[in-house]
């Protein structure tokens, strides 16, 4: 019966012979957009700065100038502004994984008055724009005497960002309370259920957590713009556009350097995937 | 101690990571910005209370309403054109398309390419004279036999903002991905049923995919247009701050930088900012009014 009707309305999800080829074409068209410019970027990163202005365009480059690479980084201290850019970005990862996991704890297996406000009053402020609290912020940094350190950078990653605990929230309702009950039973206090028990439970949302808390604090260039001054502190984000400030004609160096700062977030997404896709689903559009 | 005490006690300790960061880094800087608004404040010397002339000054600044302007101008054009087009890319992948991942992966790595690389980036594509964009329409002209000349993108004050529009659409790749899952999520059976009362492909979309999508469709733009309100990096590192070619890229984040950071005008900083918050505060609320609405009218089909 059921196959029956299966074969008279035939599978609405699935296009007929020539709708296949529209959608294949289209996908192919696109994805030729979407992956000209990464082309164009790599291309370019490996041409003599001749090459780059030559008319009619080269789109091949010849001789592939791989040395860009090494004379661009070397160009400026861009070894120097990785170290800050790793130092400031594994802090943040840790400190948005301890302290967005303990909250969402906090807020989904200890049962206390005031937790759906504080909930509440957490996701509200993802609707505050950041330009409303960046001119105290940055006056408050002055007088704790933080202005051109990494601080300002990392320290707020260690008080739970709202969009992860929402992540996190969603992942540790659906971990059965009896776990929890049968460790109380057992005399296990709070701090050693969330340790020992939800926590190796949780490792995959912990996981997404992590990575784009890595990945924005790799990417950051407004926090950097703000806070540090000295050329010693830049970031990457920071060192690559005053680069572009100072050196705009550069393009060789510029492309050359903007590529070796995409590759690790692009090397990172391979691995990770399914971490990354399945965190951007679970966002915000759970019931 | 009691069960409910030691509760409390645990509770607050395992949040206080989040109530002392709420007071810290938000309570407290909100209360101290919408003072700042009233007041003469340059951060090196105490601030001194001036009652509403920020905000006066703010109704008679001609940037103020051009930085508006930008940022609307590029608000509306941008988050639609990006719905679409990501809303596309997700109905085209969920055709039970072979090479899922290797579609999704190319539509889905330009958003989380850092945002000063891509700006470089988009900056040297659009370069009016060896950039690939203009090299590509000199192609097509050459192909067909009539001479067209791409714009100056970047460089002109008519054609940067569309230029940000284009380099933003390329970066719709989460919003794909949320689309993707809510599509996934349409129950079979409606589709079948429209399938069985006639609808076409197109009617199935439009009456199936649509209405069902309605909770994706409104987080998106809601989203997008409290990110694109705040639009700020791309013209930084395209401009190096200044907004430039003739104010068009001005866009309201960047001026209020500006004052904030260049000229050290905090408490005008700050009133522009509490604007800001205002607008994107009744924005949403009207957007959601309107959609309630819009759920309600279609709620019935």
């Amino acid at each position: 019966m059921k196959a029956d009707r299966g074969a008279v309305v035939s599978d609405p999800l699935q296009p007929g012979p020539a709708g296949r080829v529209l959608v294949y074409g289209l996908l192919i068209l696109f994805s030729a957009i979407f992956a000209a410019p990464f082309f164009w970027l790599v291309t370019s990163a490996v041409k003599r700065p001749e090459q780059l202005m030559a008319y009619p365009i080269q789109w091949i480059p010849d001789p592939v100038v791989w040395s860009n690479f090494r004379e661009g980084w070397e160009f400026r201290p861009f070894s120097l502004y990785l170290r800050n850019t790793l130092y400031v970005a594994v802090l943040s990862t840790i400190g948005s994984v301890l302290s967005s996991s303990l909250v969402a704890y906090g807020l989904t297996r200890i049962e206390w008055p005031g937790r759906r406000l504080l909930f509440v009053t957490l996701i509200g402020t993802m609707m505050l724009p950041g330009q409303v609290v960046m001119v105290p912020l940055f006056a408050l940094f002055v007088r704790l005497g933080w202005v051109d350190t990494f601080k300002p950078l990392w320290v707020p990653a260690f008080f739970a960002g709202a969009f992860y605990v929402y992540l996190l929230r969603g992942f540790f309702q659906a971990i059965p309370r009896d776990l929890s009950e049968a460790a109380t039973i057992d005399g296990a206090s709070e701090w050693a259920i969330y340790w020992r028990i939800v926590m190796p439970l949780a490792r995959p949302a912990l996981a997404t957590v992590g990575l784009f808390a890595f990945i924005g604090a790799w990417n950051d260039f407004v926090g950097p713009l703000i806070y540090i001054v000295n050329e010693n502190n830049y970031t990457l984000a920071l060192g690559l556009s005053m680069f572009r400030g100072q050196y705009g004609t550069y393009w060789h160096y510029l492309l050359a350097v903007s590529t070796l700062v995409t590759i690790p977030i692009v090397v990172l997404f391979f691995f990770t995937q399914r971490t990354f896709i399945q965190g951007i689903t679970m966002t915000g559009l759970k019931g | 101690m009691s069960a409910r005490r030691r509760n409390l006690r645990n509770g607050l300790l395992f949040c206080s990571p989040a109530i002392i960061g709420l007071a810290v880094f938000t309570a407290y800087p909100v209360l101290a910005s919408l003072y700042y608004s009233f007041c003469n404040y340059t951060v090196l010397k105490p601030a001194t209370f001036v009652g509403l002339a920020n905000y006066r000054a703010l109704i008679a600044d001609k940037f103020f309403y051009q930085s508006l302007y930008n940022t609307l101008y590029y608000a509306v054009l941008s988050v639609p054109l990006g719905m679409v087009t990501a809303f596309l890319l997700a109905v085209l992948l969920n055709a039970k398309v072979r090479g899922l991942a290797f579609f999704r992966t190319i539509f889905y790595l330009p958003s989380i390419v850092p945002v000063v690389a891509s700006s470089v980036l988009w900056l040297w594509l659009l370069n009016p004279d060896s950039g690939m964009v203009n090299a590509i329409i000199d192609a097509i002209g050459r192909m067909l036999g009539i001479p067209l000349q791409g714009p100056g993108w970047m460089q002109s004050p008519e054609w940067s903002k569309p230029s940000l529009i284009l380099m933003s659409t390329w970066g719709v790749g989460g919003w794909m991905v949320i689309f993707l899952a809510g599509l996934q999520d349409v129950p079979r059976e409606m589709y079948e049923a429209a399938a069985i009362d006639g609808a076409g492909r197109g009617g199935m979309l439009w009456h199936v995919t649509v209405p069902f999508m309605g909770r994706h469709i409104v987080f998106v733009t809601v989203m997008g247009l409290i990110g694109a309100s705040q639009f700020f990096a791309p013209a930084y590192v395209m401009t190096g701050g200044s907004g430039e070619p003739a104010g068009s890229t001005l866009f309201y984040s960047l001026y209020l930088f500006q004052q904030a950071f260049s000229y050290f005008q905090m408490g005008y900083a700050c009133a522009l900012a509490w604007v800001l918050f205002a607008v994107i505060f009744a924005g949403t609320l009207l957007f959601f009014k309107a959609t309630g609405r819009f759920a309600e009218a279609t709620g019935e089909g």
